[in-house]
Protein backbone atom coordinates (compact mmCIF):
# COMPACT_ATOMS: atom_id res chain seq x y z
CA UNK A 1 0.00 0.00 0.00
CA UNK A 2 1.46 3.24 -0.85
CA UNK A 3 1.19 6.21 1.60
CA UNK A 4 1.87 10.11 1.65
CA UNK A 5 4.16 10.77 4.49
CA UNK A 6 3.74 14.53 4.37
CA UNK A 7 0.61 16.61 3.20
CA UNK A 8 -0.15 18.42 -0.04
CA UNK A 9 1.94 21.98 -0.63
CA UNK A 10 3.84 21.09 2.69
CA UNK A 11 7.00 22.01 2.71
CA UNK A 12 9.80 19.52 2.51
CA UNK A 13 13.59 19.52 2.88
CA UNK A 14 16.50 17.45 0.86
CA UNK A 15 16.60 13.29 2.22
CA UNK A 16 12.82 14.11 3.75
CA UNK A 17 10.67 10.47 2.93
CA UNK A 18 7.90 11.74 1.02
CA UNK A 19 6.12 8.90 0.17
CA UNK A 20 6.15 4.97 0.83
CA UNK A 21 5.38 2.26 -1.14
CA UNK A 22 5.09 1.74 -5.21
CA UNK A 23 2.06 3.88 -5.75
CA UNK A 24 3.35 7.16 -6.49
CA UNK A 25 5.83 7.79 -8.96
CA UNK A 26 8.64 10.09 -8.08
CA UNK A 27 8.74 13.61 -10.26
CA UNK A 28 10.36 16.81 -10.34
CA UNK A 29 12.99 17.10 -7.41
CA UNK A 30 12.24 13.87 -6.15
CA UNK A 31 14.26 9.99 -6.73
CA UNK A 32 13.16 6.87 -5.18
CA UNK A 33 15.21 4.90 -2.95
CA UNK A 34 13.71 1.68 -2.25
CA UNK A 35 10.10 1.23 -0.69
CA UNK A 36 10.68 5.34 -0.52
CA UNK A 37 10.16 8.27 -2.60
CA UNK A 38 12.52 11.02 -1.25
CA UNK A 39 13.02 14.84 -1.55
CA UNK A 40 15.59 15.54 -3.46
CA UNK A 41 15.05 19.52 -3.52
CA UNK A 42 13.99 22.09 -1.16
CA UNK A 43 10.50 23.20 -1.84
CA UNK A 44 6.97 22.86 -1.50
CA UNK A 45 5.52 19.53 -2.26
CA UNK A 46 2.45 18.83 -5.10
CA UNK A 47 0.91 15.99 -5.77
CA UNK A 48 -0.78 15.69 -9.01
CA UNK A 49 -2.88 12.47 -9.49
CA UNK A 50 0.06 9.81 -8.98
CA UNK A 51 2.95 12.31 -9.73
CA UNK A 52 4.49 13.93 -6.58
CA UNK A 53 6.82 16.77 -7.59
CA UNK A 54 8.14 19.67 -5.85
CA UNK A 55 8.08 23.59 -6.58
CA UNK A 56 10.76 24.89 -5.86
CA UNK A 57 11.70 28.19 -3.89
CA UNK A 58 14.88 28.65 -4.51
CA UNK A 59 17.47 28.46 -7.16
CA UNK A 60 19.15 30.07 -9.90
CA UNK A 61 17.08 30.27 -13.40
CA UNK A 62 17.78 27.09 -15.81
CA UNK A 63 17.09 27.94 -19.22
CA UNK A 64 14.33 26.30 -21.52
CA UNK A 65 13.08 26.61 -24.90
CA UNK A 66 10.07 28.53 -25.40
CA UNK A 67 10.62 30.46 -21.99
CA UNK A 68 10.48 34.66 -22.72
CA UNK A 69 12.87 36.38 -20.88
CA UNK A 70 14.97 39.68 -19.87
CA UNK A 71 18.48 39.62 -21.09
CA UNK A 72 21.50 42.20 -21.31
CA UNK A 73 23.84 42.28 -23.96
CA UNK A 74 27.25 41.31 -23.13
CA UNK A 75 29.60 40.92 -26.23
CA UNK A 76 28.75 41.48 -30.30
CA UNK A 77 30.34 38.45 -32.40
CA UNK A 78 30.77 37.91 -36.22
CA UNK A 79 27.56 36.58 -36.18
CA UNK A 80 25.04 38.33 -33.43
CA UNK A 81 24.73 38.93 -30.13
CA UNK A 82 26.07 37.33 -26.54
CA UNK A 83 23.28 38.01 -24.11
CA UNK A 84 23.46 37.41 -20.34
CA UNK A 85 20.30 36.24 -18.90
CA UNK A 86 20.77 35.64 -15.38
CA UNK A 87 21.87 32.09 -15.49
CA UNK A 88 24.86 30.16 -15.35
CA UNK A 89 25.19 30.69 -18.87
CA UNK A 90 24.81 33.38 -21.87
CA UNK A 91 22.92 32.90 -24.67
CA UNK A 92 23.52 33.43 -28.27
CA UNK A 93 21.33 36.07 -30.01
CA UNK A 94 22.27 35.54 -34.02
CA UNK A 95 21.21 37.97 -36.82
CA UNK A 96 18.73 35.69 -38.69
CA UNK A 97 16.94 35.59 -34.87
CA UNK A 98 17.57 39.34 -34.30
CA UNK A 99 15.82 41.23 -37.19
CA UNK A 100 14.30 40.46 -40.30
CA UNK A 101 15.96 43.17 -41.95
CA UNK A 102 18.67 42.40 -44.16
CA UNK A 103 21.85 42.98 -42.45
CA UNK A 104 25.47 43.66 -44.52
CA UNK A 105 27.94 41.30 -44.03
CA UNK A 106 30.03 43.84 -42.36
CA UNK A 107 27.25 46.00 -40.88
CA UNK A 108 27.32 48.05 -37.76
CA UNK A 109 25.64 45.32 -35.29
CA UNK A 110 25.42 48.46 -32.69
CA UNK A 111 22.43 49.80 -34.74
CA UNK A 112 20.39 47.19 -33.71
CA UNK A 113 21.77 46.12 -30.15
CA UNK A 114 24.77 47.66 -28.52
CA UNK A 115 26.51 46.44 -25.49
CA UNK A 116 24.24 46.55 -22.48
CA UNK A 117 20.99 47.31 -24.08
CA UNK A 118 18.30 45.21 -22.21
CA UNK A 119 16.06 42.97 -24.56
CA UNK A 120 13.24 41.00 -24.42
CA UNK A 121 13.83 37.30 -26.05
CA UNK A 122 13.00 34.48 -26.31
CA UNK A 123 14.80 31.43 -25.86
CA UNK A 124 14.56 29.12 -28.97
CA UNK A 125 16.60 26.09 -28.58
CA UNK A 126 18.68 25.26 -25.34
CA UNK A 127 21.12 21.79 -26.41
CA UNK A 128 22.50 19.67 -23.53
CA UNK A 129 25.15 21.19 -22.84
CA UNK A 130 23.25 24.58 -23.02
CA UNK A 131 24.32 26.16 -25.62
CA UNK A 132 21.37 28.65 -25.71
CA UNK A 133 19.79 30.70 -28.59
CA UNK A 134 17.12 33.60 -28.31
CA UNK A 135 15.22 35.49 -30.57
CA UNK A 136 13.87 39.05 -30.54
CA UNK A 137 11.43 38.27 -33.81
CA UNK A 138 7.67 37.64 -31.96
CA UNK A 139 5.16 39.60 -30.67
CA UNK A 140 6.30 41.33 -27.91
CA UNK A 141 9.90 40.48 -28.43
CA UNK A 142 12.24 43.82 -28.29
CA UNK A 143 14.70 46.36 -27.44
CA UNK A 144 14.02 48.08 -24.05
CA UNK A 145 15.11 51.55 -24.65
CA UNK A 146 14.26 53.16 -21.24
CA UNK A 147 12.52 52.24 -17.61
CA UNK A 148 14.52 50.01 -14.96
CA UNK A 149 15.32 46.53 -14.48
CA UNK A 150 14.19 44.76 -10.86
CA UNK A 151 15.65 41.16 -10.48
CA UNK A 152 13.77 38.68 -8.69
CA UNK A 153 14.29 35.19 -7.27
CA UNK A 154 12.94 33.01 -10.62
CA UNK A 155 11.15 30.84 -8.60
CA UNK A 156 8.77 33.35 -7.72
CA UNK A 157 8.32 34.51 -11.31
CA UNK A 158 4.44 32.70 -11.42
CA UNK A 159 3.16 34.43 -8.30
CA UNK A 160 4.40 37.54 -9.67
CA UNK A 161 2.60 37.06 -13.01
CA UNK A 162 0.11 35.55 -11.09
CA UNK A 163 -3.37 33.55 -12.98
CA UNK A 164 -4.10 34.03 -16.08
CA UNK A 165 -1.65 37.49 -15.00
CA UNK A 166 -4.34 38.59 -12.76
CA UNK A 167 -1.35 40.08 -10.79
CA UNK A 168 0.74 41.58 -12.73
CA UNK A 169 -2.20 42.81 -14.80
CA UNK A 170 -3.01 44.53 -11.44
CA UNK A 171 -0.22 46.35 -10.80
CA UNK A 172 -0.80 47.62 -13.92
CA UNK A 173 -4.11 48.77 -13.57
CA UNK A 174 -2.78 50.41 -10.26
CA UNK A 175 0.72 51.84 -11.06
CA UNK A 176 0.00 52.38 -14.97
CA UNK A 177 3.35 51.25 -15.35
CA UNK A 178 4.20 49.08 -18.27
CA UNK A 179 5.56 45.96 -16.86
CA UNK A 180 7.12 42.66 -18.80
CA UNK A 181 8.12 39.94 -16.66
CA UNK A 182 10.76 37.55 -17.88
CA UNK A 183 11.10 34.38 -16.54
CA UNK A 184 14.28 34.08 -15.86
CA UNK A 185 13.63 36.58 -12.48
CA UNK A 186 14.37 39.62 -14.73
CA UNK A 187 11.45 42.55 -14.76
CA UNK A 188 11.02 45.29 -16.65
CA UNK A 189 9.00 48.09 -15.99
CA UNK A 190 8.34 51.97 -17.14
CA UNK A 191 5.96 54.41 -15.92
CA UNK A 192 6.10 58.06 -13.50
CA UNK A 193 8.90 57.89 -11.54
CA UNK A 194 6.74 57.47 -8.09
CA UNK A 195 4.56 54.96 -9.65
CA UNK A 196 7.84 52.90 -10.99
CA UNK A 197 9.55 53.01 -6.90
CA UNK A 198 5.29 51.56 -5.94
CA UNK A 199 5.66 48.93 -8.61
CA UNK A 200 8.56 48.02 -7.58
CA UNK A 201 7.97 47.64 -3.75
CA UNK A 202 4.93 45.73 -4.57
CA UNK A 203 6.79 43.47 -6.73
CA UNK A 204 9.01 43.09 -3.59
CA UNK A 205 6.28 42.48 -1.37
CA UNK A 206 4.92 39.23 -3.55
CA UNK A 207 8.42 37.94 -3.87
CA UNK A 208 9.00 37.99 -0.03
CA UNK A 209 5.41 36.81 0.41
CA UNK A 210 4.86 34.56 -2.36
CA UNK A 211 3.87 31.60 0.05
CA UNK A 212 1.17 33.45 1.86
CA UNK A 213 -2.43 32.34 0.62
CA UNK A 214 -4.68 34.80 -0.60
CA UNK A 215 -1.85 36.80 -1.43
CA UNK A 216 -3.79 38.71 -4.38
CA UNK A 217 -5.88 39.92 -2.31
CA UNK A 218 -3.33 41.63 -0.14
CA UNK A 219 -1.84 43.16 -2.61
CA UNK A 220 -4.96 44.80 -3.98
CA UNK A 221 -6.01 46.17 -0.86
CA UNK A 222 -2.31 47.86 -0.48
CA UNK A 223 -2.15 48.82 -3.91
CA UNK A 224 -5.40 50.66 -3.12
CA UNK A 225 -4.26 52.48 -0.24
CA UNK A 226 -1.10 53.48 -2.13
CA UNK A 227 -2.67 54.75 -5.14
CA UNK A 228 -6.06 55.69 -3.15
CA UNK A 229 -8.06 54.07 -5.93
CA UNK A 230 -10.60 51.61 -6.40
CA UNK A 231 -9.41 49.12 -8.47
CA UNK A 232 -12.02 47.09 -10.63
CA UNK A 233 -12.74 43.76 -9.08
CA UNK A 234 -11.24 40.63 -10.86
CA UNK A 235 -9.17 42.84 -13.19
CA UNK A 236 -10.51 42.03 -16.74
CA UNK A 237 -9.07 44.34 -19.16
CA UNK A 238 -6.00 43.36 -20.29
CA UNK A 239 -3.69 45.53 -22.06
CA UNK A 240 -0.35 45.18 -24.33
CA UNK A 241 1.95 42.62 -23.64
CA UNK B 1 41.87 6.20 37.39
CA UNK B 2 40.95 7.76 33.46
CA UNK B 3 38.42 10.06 31.91
CA UNK B 4 35.59 9.68 34.20
CA UNK B 5 34.18 12.60 33.60
CA UNK B 6 34.10 15.34 30.30
CA UNK B 7 35.37 18.95 31.41
CA UNK B 8 32.53 20.72 30.58
CA UNK B 9 30.10 18.54 32.31
CA UNK B 10 28.80 16.66 28.78
CA UNK B 11 27.80 13.50 28.48
CA UNK B 12 29.84 11.12 26.92
CA UNK B 13 27.72 10.91 24.00
CA UNK B 14 26.08 14.60 24.06
CA UNK B 15 26.42 17.27 21.68
CA UNK B 16 27.71 20.42 22.42
CA UNK B 17 24.22 23.23 22.01
CA UNK B 18 23.99 23.54 18.49
CA UNK B 19 21.59 26.81 16.89
CA UNK B 20 21.64 26.67 12.98
CA UNK B 21 19.88 29.22 10.64
CA UNK B 22 19.27 29.51 7.14
CA UNK B 23 19.76 32.47 5.12
CA UNK B 24 21.52 34.66 6.77
CA UNK B 25 23.44 36.24 4.07
CA UNK B 26 21.20 38.08 1.72
CA UNK B 27 23.31 38.36 -1.13
CA UNK B 28 24.14 34.59 -1.41
CA UNK B 29 21.85 32.31 -3.17
CA UNK B 30 22.02 30.25 0.00
CA UNK B 31 23.21 30.61 3.46
CA UNK B 32 23.56 29.35 6.83
CA UNK B 33 25.15 29.56 9.98
CA UNK B 34 25.81 26.68 12.38
CA UNK B 35 27.17 27.22 15.71
CA UNK B 36 28.53 24.10 18.27
CA UNK B 37 29.74 25.01 20.94
CA UNK B 38 32.29 27.44 20.94
CA UNK B 39 32.74 27.18 16.95
CA UNK B 40 30.81 28.86 14.62
CA UNK B 41 31.02 28.58 10.74
CA UNK B 42 28.80 30.90 8.36
CA UNK B 43 28.33 29.31 4.73
CA UNK B 44 27.54 31.05 1.48
CA UNK B 45 26.55 29.34 -1.96
CA UNK B 46 26.47 31.48 -4.97
CA UNK B 47 25.60 29.92 -8.13
CA UNK B 48 25.25 27.66 -10.16
CA UNK B 49 27.40 29.96 -12.38
CA UNK B 50 29.67 29.94 -15.11
CA UNK B 51 33.40 28.64 -14.38
CA UNK B 52 36.41 30.01 -15.43
CA UNK B 53 39.77 29.43 -15.90
CA UNK B 54 38.32 27.23 -18.60
CA UNK B 55 39.92 23.76 -18.15
CA UNK B 56 38.50 23.53 -14.82
CA UNK B 57 34.99 22.80 -16.55
CA UNK B 58 33.60 19.59 -16.39
CA UNK B 59 31.05 19.03 -19.68
CA UNK B 60 29.06 16.49 -17.96
CA UNK B 61 27.94 17.92 -14.71
CA UNK B 62 28.61 21.06 -12.78
CA UNK B 63 31.52 21.04 -10.11
CA UNK B 64 31.91 22.06 -6.66
CA UNK B 65 34.30 24.07 -5.40
CA UNK B 66 34.58 24.71 -1.63
CA UNK B 67 36.80 27.12 0.32
CA UNK B 68 37.42 26.64 4.29
CA UNK B 69 38.80 29.62 6.05
CA UNK B 70 39.39 30.53 9.52
CA UNK B 71 38.92 34.31 10.04
CA UNK B 72 42.25 35.92 12.16
CA UNK B 73 40.77 36.69 15.36
CA UNK B 74 39.01 32.95 15.32
CA UNK B 75 41.64 31.08 16.90
CA UNK B 76 42.20 30.35 20.55
CA UNK B 77 43.95 33.82 21.29
CA UNK B 78 46.33 33.58 18.93
CA UNK B 79 46.10 35.56 15.41
CA UNK B 80 45.64 32.98 12.55
CA UNK B 81 47.42 34.22 9.37
CA UNK B 82 45.08 34.91 6.73
CA UNK B 83 45.18 33.36 2.99
CA UNK B 84 45.51 29.95 2.55
CA UNK B 85 47.64 27.51 4.16
CA UNK B 86 48.30 23.76 3.56
CA UNK B 87 45.52 23.21 6.45
CA UNK B 88 43.05 24.70 4.98
CA UNK B 89 43.72 23.71 1.13
CA UNK B 90 42.94 20.20 2.98
CA UNK B 91 39.74 20.91 4.54
CA UNK B 92 38.89 22.96 1.45
CA UNK B 93 39.46 19.65 -0.35
CA UNK B 94 37.64 16.97 1.97
CA UNK B 95 34.94 19.61 2.91
CA UNK B 96 33.66 19.29 -1.33
CA UNK B 97 34.84 15.15 -1.40
CA UNK B 98 32.37 15.10 1.72
CA UNK B 99 29.51 16.96 0.02
CA UNK B 100 29.56 15.90 -3.24
CA UNK B 101 28.21 12.40 -3.09
CA UNK B 102 24.77 14.25 -2.33
CA UNK B 103 24.59 16.75 -4.19
CA UNK B 104 23.69 16.40 -8.61
CA UNK B 105 24.66 19.03 -10.71
CA UNK B 106 24.59 17.27 -14.21
CA UNK B 107 21.44 19.80 -14.98
CA UNK B 108 24.82 22.42 -14.74
CA UNK B 109 27.06 21.33 -16.84
CA UNK B 110 30.52 23.39 -17.22
CA UNK B 111 28.82 25.65 -14.38
CA UNK B 112 30.46 25.66 -10.81
CA UNK B 113 28.47 25.89 -7.32
CA UNK B 114 31.02 27.70 -4.95
CA UNK B 115 30.66 27.50 -1.19
CA UNK B 116 32.87 29.71 1.07
CA UNK B 117 33.14 29.04 4.49
CA UNK B 118 34.07 31.04 7.18
CA UNK B 119 34.95 30.33 10.91
CA UNK B 120 34.06 33.33 12.98
CA UNK B 121 35.54 30.91 16.32
CA UNK B 122 37.10 28.04 16.61
CA UNK B 123 36.74 25.27 19.52
CA UNK B 124 38.01 22.11 17.53
CA UNK B 125 35.54 20.31 15.64
CA UNK B 126 35.84 23.31 12.57
CA UNK B 127 35.47 21.39 9.50
CA UNK B 128 32.29 19.80 10.69
CA UNK B 129 30.97 22.53 11.69
CA UNK B 130 31.69 23.65 7.95
CA UNK B 131 30.17 21.01 6.70
CA UNK B 132 26.81 21.27 8.77
CA UNK B 133 26.63 25.08 7.28
CA UNK B 134 27.57 24.03 4.06
CA UNK B 135 24.91 21.31 4.04
CA UNK B 136 21.82 24.03 5.07
CA UNK B 137 23.14 26.44 2.64
CA UNK B 138 23.14 24.02 -0.48
CA UNK B 139 19.73 23.05 0.33
CA UNK B 140 18.76 26.71 0.86
CA UNK B 141 20.41 27.67 -2.80
CA UNK B 142 17.98 25.00 -4.37
CA UNK B 143 20.54 22.76 -5.36
CA UNK B 144 19.65 19.39 -6.04
CA UNK B 145 20.74 16.89 -3.21
CA UNK B 146 19.81 13.06 -1.92
CA UNK B 147 20.45 14.03 1.21
CA UNK B 148 22.03 16.44 4.37
CA UNK B 149 25.24 15.66 5.23
CA UNK B 150 25.99 15.41 9.16
CA UNK B 151 29.39 15.92 10.49
CA UNK B 152 31.03 16.04 13.58
CA UNK B 153 33.74 14.54 15.64
CA UNK B 154 34.21 11.40 17.72
CA UNK B 155 36.91 10.19 19.52
CA UNK B 156 38.38 8.52 22.38
CA UNK B 157 40.08 10.45 25.36
CA UNK B 158 42.07 8.47 27.68
CA UNK B 159 39.49 5.86 28.03
CA UNK B 160 36.05 6.65 26.83
CA UNK B 161 34.62 7.07 23.87
CA UNK B 162 33.30 10.35 23.18
CA UNK B 163 31.24 12.47 21.12
CA UNK B 164 32.06 15.76 19.74
CA UNK B 165 35.47 16.70 21.60
CA UNK B 166 35.97 20.15 22.47
CA UNK B 167 39.85 22.15 21.73
CA UNK B 168 40.25 21.21 25.61
CA UNK B 169 39.30 17.53 24.88
CA UNK B 170 41.86 17.15 21.71
CA UNK B 171 44.51 18.51 24.00
CA UNK B 172 44.04 16.06 26.98
CA UNK B 173 47.20 14.69 28.02
CA UNK B 174 46.42 11.92 31.03
CA UNK B 175 46.21 9.33 28.02
CA UNK B 176 45.12 8.55 24.68
CA UNK B 177 42.99 11.06 22.51
CA UNK B 178 41.34 10.27 19.64
CA UNK B 179 39.76 12.70 17.44
CA UNK B 180 38.14 11.49 14.60
CA UNK B 181 35.74 14.44 12.33
CA UNK B 182 33.72 12.21 9.55
CA UNK B 183 30.45 13.31 7.46
CA UNK B 184 27.67 10.93 7.19
CA UNK B 185 25.30 10.73 4.74
CA UNK B 186 21.78 8.56 6.53
CA UNK B 187 19.68 8.02 3.29
CA UNK B 188 22.95 6.31 1.35
CA UNK B 189 24.25 4.62 4.80
CA UNK B 190 28.02 6.46 3.90
CA UNK B 191 30.41 7.80 5.53
CA UNK B 192 31.79 10.83 3.33
CA UNK B 193 34.93 11.88 5.64
CA UNK B 194 36.82 10.23 8.07
CA UNK B 195 39.85 11.62 9.14
CA UNK B 196 41.51 10.96 12.27
CA UNK B 197 44.09 12.47 14.65
CA UNK B 198 45.60 10.38 17.43
CA UNK B 199 45.58 6.42 18.02
CA UNK B 200 42.79 4.46 18.48
CA UNK B 201 42.25 0.70 18.98
CA UNK B 202 39.93 -1.22 16.47
CA UNK B 203 37.14 -1.70 18.75
CA UNK B 204 36.66 1.45 20.22
CA UNK B 205 36.93 2.97 16.66
CA UNK B 206 33.53 0.86 15.80
CA UNK B 207 32.30 1.64 19.22
CA UNK B 208 33.06 5.63 18.03
CA UNK B 209 31.57 5.33 14.14
CA UNK B 210 28.45 3.46 15.30
CA UNK B 211 27.96 6.43 18.02
CA UNK B 212 28.56 8.37 14.95
CA UNK B 213 25.61 6.81 13.14
CA UNK B 214 23.24 7.88 15.80
CA UNK B 215 24.24 11.55 16.46
CA UNK B 216 24.31 12.03 12.70
CA UNK B 217 19.94 11.46 13.05
CA UNK B 218 20.05 14.64 15.51
CA UNK B 219 21.81 16.61 13.64
CA UNK B 220 20.39 16.13 10.66
CA UNK B 221 17.02 17.30 12.46
CA UNK B 222 18.72 20.06 13.39
CA UNK B 223 19.81 21.05 9.90
CA UNK B 224 15.92 20.67 8.92
CA UNK B 225 14.44 22.64 11.32
CA UNK B 226 16.95 25.44 10.34
CA UNK B 227 15.70 25.16 6.78
CA UNK B 228 11.66 24.97 7.62
CA UNK B 229 12.31 28.00 9.83
CA UNK B 230 13.29 29.95 7.18
CA UNK B 231 10.69 29.27 4.95
CA UNK B 232 7.97 29.25 7.51
CA UNK B 233 9.44 32.50 9.34
CA UNK B 234 9.01 34.33 5.53
CA UNK B 235 5.61 34.45 6.11
CA UNK B 236 4.54 35.66 9.46
CA UNK B 237 7.07 38.43 9.21
CA UNK B 238 6.13 41.56 7.70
Amino acid sequence: MGELLVKNKELVVPGQQVAKGMDNLPGKGTYRNGDFIIASKLGLISVDGRAIKIISMSGRYLPKAGDTIIGKVVDITMSGWRVEINSAYTSMLTLKDASSDFIARNADLTKYFALGDYLVAKIVNVTSQKLIDVTTKGPGLRKLPRGRIVKVNCNKVPRIIGKQGSMVTMIKDATGCRITVGQNGLIWLEGEPEKEILAVNTIKMIESQSHVPGLTDKIKVFLEKSTKTKLSNGTKVVKGE
Amino acid sequence: MGYSKRYDGRKFDELRPIEAKAGVIKNADGSAFFKIGKTVAYAAVYGPRELYPRFLQNPKTGILRCNYNMMPFSGMGDRVRPGPSRRSKEISMVTQKALNPVINLEEWPNAVVDVFIELTQTDAGSRCAGICAASIALADAGIPMKDLVAAVSVGLVDDKVVVDLDYKEEAYEGGPVADIPFAYIPSLGQFSLLQMDGEISKENLFKALEKAKVISENLIEIQRNALKEKYSLDGDSK
